[in-house]
């Protein structure tokens, strides 16, 4: 018995061992995100998005990548437990937190340690800002917001507009913020301007009655599309049809499970996504992703994808190699990030300043047939 | 016109909170313990009935009967796994756990069910009531919900006050040694509360859901603090007063939110609970009890 202990022992000692020197031959790349909880949607997407490309460059047998996502349940001070699991486990470079509160949370650690690390879809302001080493994938929340109004402007979309947000979300405030800002700016009229919370997110009659009254030709509803979903469900029952505008929250909406989509027909929203897209890249990722979850990719899952493959980038022009520590790493992704350009699923000429802020030109679309088309 | 209308919706929402509080005055008036996972149970009786519904195409009665089955075995397990052991333990001990029962049935529903929202159908008839040449409408969903909490309201007064099982509820709540030495089978009595306001959580889920559509494993936790919220606002034990404290807390978030600020809704109606309890200690229709020092 005594023997046969050791000998298990001693296998997994040599198994132990074999692991380690994998790991030793690939970058470890780690993140946090809700892959539980409310926000479990977003959180999974980008872990699933991130785990197709790592498996995709993987197989082409050139730079090898480990990849590692803990859970953080969209909760700050979990972000930082499964932060610290994943510096434990030997992280050497990033992929922040999947949501903005969380990342503001772990973007303050990897700063502090000197680790790089590219957000797939934290989008607040303060995620970035003064910390040379954090970048993101998607729009910062004011880019959002004021190019919502530039388009509604240049589009002649509407004169009189409503804005329903939620003030208890970083996310739904700063695009509301710098939506008004540039609306302001442009002499878009903003005739009713109302918010909602956690606490009160289900009866949207008094917000929607007010767009109403103050005749808003059509209602910006810069947030998630649950919440979304209530308020056109809510105006339909009233019959009050504005146009809708949405941001890339509202992304998701066609998929909710039950929900009528004529309620969201003409609904108008700006992604840097579009899983209907003819664009063969995109076309294969939306067919094995479809092949091993079982869904059609939003736009948090390109975004982790582009994510991966960004790195790979950075990484082979920089010629950096697996042994080398995160902090050197570090210098050599932010050498990398601010000075190439990279072409992915949700953008082409993508480019970040030193900031750690993406710019990338988004796409307008409209909810059709149940689908979504293209605007431009 | 437009008072009456933003009336009208305060009153559908308070008729949920009102429908939701029920279950927890109920609870605490005879076991006296704060049942936190009451929201959650809520929450599974919406889910029950949505895959009823929806996924198995049964008629709409039979998906509320079984929610109402389901729920009902789930508040008696839940009672004699969680609550029963701790029927000694002090109160607090117990309302932790009931914290925990509550994060327990959450994380169960994510794994059961994921994280994606789901699109309630409507149970209750769509439709609506119009009255002033359609400046006023009044849908069925709030009508059925106030009938639902009336006929629930007097049910439950007649059962706690004229039936057997009603009476031994209340000894329990009085005295749960004297009643033991009395005959009454404690254990069982408690059990039956639950499986009471499990019950009414099934019916509630389905209203809150026909009401405002949108389903996920979180749906109950926040209505249900609101409810509790109503529960204490109109005294927390009376079983009428759960019904006035609900559709008062509908009534003045719908007000706040249309009168005075939609950011300040939330600080206003707590701000009128705090001032309630400090005037009337055990809420609007709660009973003064002077404690012997």
């Amino acid at each position: 018995m005594k023997k046969f202990l050791a000998m298990v022992l001693a296998l997994a000692m040599v198994l132990a061992i074999g692991s380690a020197a994998f790991a030793d031959d690939a970058f470890k790349l780690g993140g946090t995100g809700p892959l539980t909880g409310g926000a479990a949607i977003y959180g999974n997407a980008a872990k699933n998005g991130a785990e197709i490309a790592a498996e995709e460059i993987n197989a082409l047998g050139g730079i090898q990548i480990e990849l590692k996502y803990e859970d953080d349940t969209h909760d700050a001070e979990k972000a930082i437990n499964a932060y610290n699991t994943l510096k434990d486990w030997g992280m050497q470079i990033s992929l922040g937190s999947v949501t903005s509160k969380p990342c503001e949370a772990t973007s303050a650690e990897t700063f502090e340690d000197r680790i790089f690390a590219l957000t797939p879809s934290a989008s607040s302001v303060a995620v970035v800002e003064g910390k040379d080493n954090m970048f993101q994938m998607c729009f910062t929340d004011p880019n959002q917001g004021s190019l919502s109004a530039q388009y509604i402007v240049d589009k002649g979309l509407a004169s009189k507009v409503a804005v329903i947000w939620k003030n208890d979300d970083v996310y739904s405030k700063g695009i509301y913020e710098t939506f008004m800002a540039k609306a302001a700016e442009l002499g878009l009229e903003v005739v009713s301007d109302t918010t909602f919370n956690d606490g009160n997110a289900t009866d949207f009659s008094v917000q929607i009655a007010d767009a109403q009254s103050n005749s808003a030709e059509l209602v910006f509803l810069p947030m998630y599309y649950d919440a979304a979903s209530l308020i056109l469900t809510q105006a339909a029952k009233i019959g009050y049809a504005p146009k809708y505008f949405g941001v890339d929250g509202m992304d998701g909406i066609l998929s909710l499970e039950g929900f009528d989509t004529a309620l969201a027909e003409g609904v108008i929203l700006l992604t840097p996504f579009n899983a209907d897209s003819a664009d063969e890249k995109t076309a294969s990722f939306v067919a094995k992703y479809q092949e091993k979850f079982g869904e059609i990719p939003n736009q948090f899952a390109a975004d982790g994808y582009d994510c991966v493959y960004a790195y790979y980038q950075a990484l082979t022009n920089a010629n950096a190699t697996p042994d080398m520590d995160a902090a050197a790493l570090c210098d050599l992704m932010i050498q990398q990030f601010t000075s190439m350009t990279f072409n992915g699923l949700t953008g082409n000429n993508v480019t970040w300043d030193t900031a750690g802020a993406v710019s990338k030109s988004p796409k307008g679309m409209v909810i059709q047939n149940g689908a979504y088309v293209g605007l431009d | 016109m437009a008072f009456l209308s933003f009336l009208i919706s305060g009153i559908s929402l308070g008729s949920i909170y009102a429908i939701i509080a029920l279950g927890y005055t109920m609870v605490y008036g005879i076991a006296k313990m704060l049942n936190f996972a009451h929201g959650d149970v809520i929450m599974v009786g919406a889910y029950i009935c949505f895959y009823a519904t929806s996924r198995f195409q049964l008629p709409p009665l039979v998906g509320i009967l079984l929610a109402v089955v389901v729920c009902t075995i789930l508040g008696i397990v839940i009672e004699r796994l969680a609550y029963k052991p701790l029927r000694a333990a002090p109160v607090l001990a117990v309302l932790i756990t009931a914290i925990g029962m509550s994060y327990f049935l959450q994380n169960a529903a994510l794994l059961l069910w994921s994280s994606n929202p789901k699109v309630f159908p409507p149970v209750v008839p769509t439709g609506k009531i119009s009255l002033f040449g359609g400046q006023l409408t009044i849908s069925y969903v709030t009508v059925v919900a106030i009938l639902c909490c009336i006929v629930i309201m007097l049910a439950l007064t007649w059962f706690t006050s004229k039936t057997k099982m009603g009476k031994a509820m209340r000894a329990c709540s009085e005295d749960k040694g004297a009643s033991q030495l009395m005959g009454i089978n404690v254990n069982g009595t408690i059990s039956l509360t639950f499986a009471i306001g499990s019950g009414l959580a099934a019916i509630a889920g389905v209203l809150l859901c026909s009401a405002y559509p949108t389903l996920v494993p979180t749906t109950g936790a926040m209505p249900g603090i609101k409810a509790f919220t109503a529960a204490v606002f109109g005294g927390i034990g009376s079983i009428p007063g759960a019904f006035v404290g609900g559709i008062l807390l509908g009534i003045i978030e719908i007000f706040a939110k249309a009168y005075i600020s939609t950011q300040l809704s939330d600080p206003i109606v707590f701000a009128v609970l705090i001032i309630v309890l400090l005037v009337r200690p055990a809420g609007l229709l709660g009973k003064q009890i002077r404690e012997k020092v």
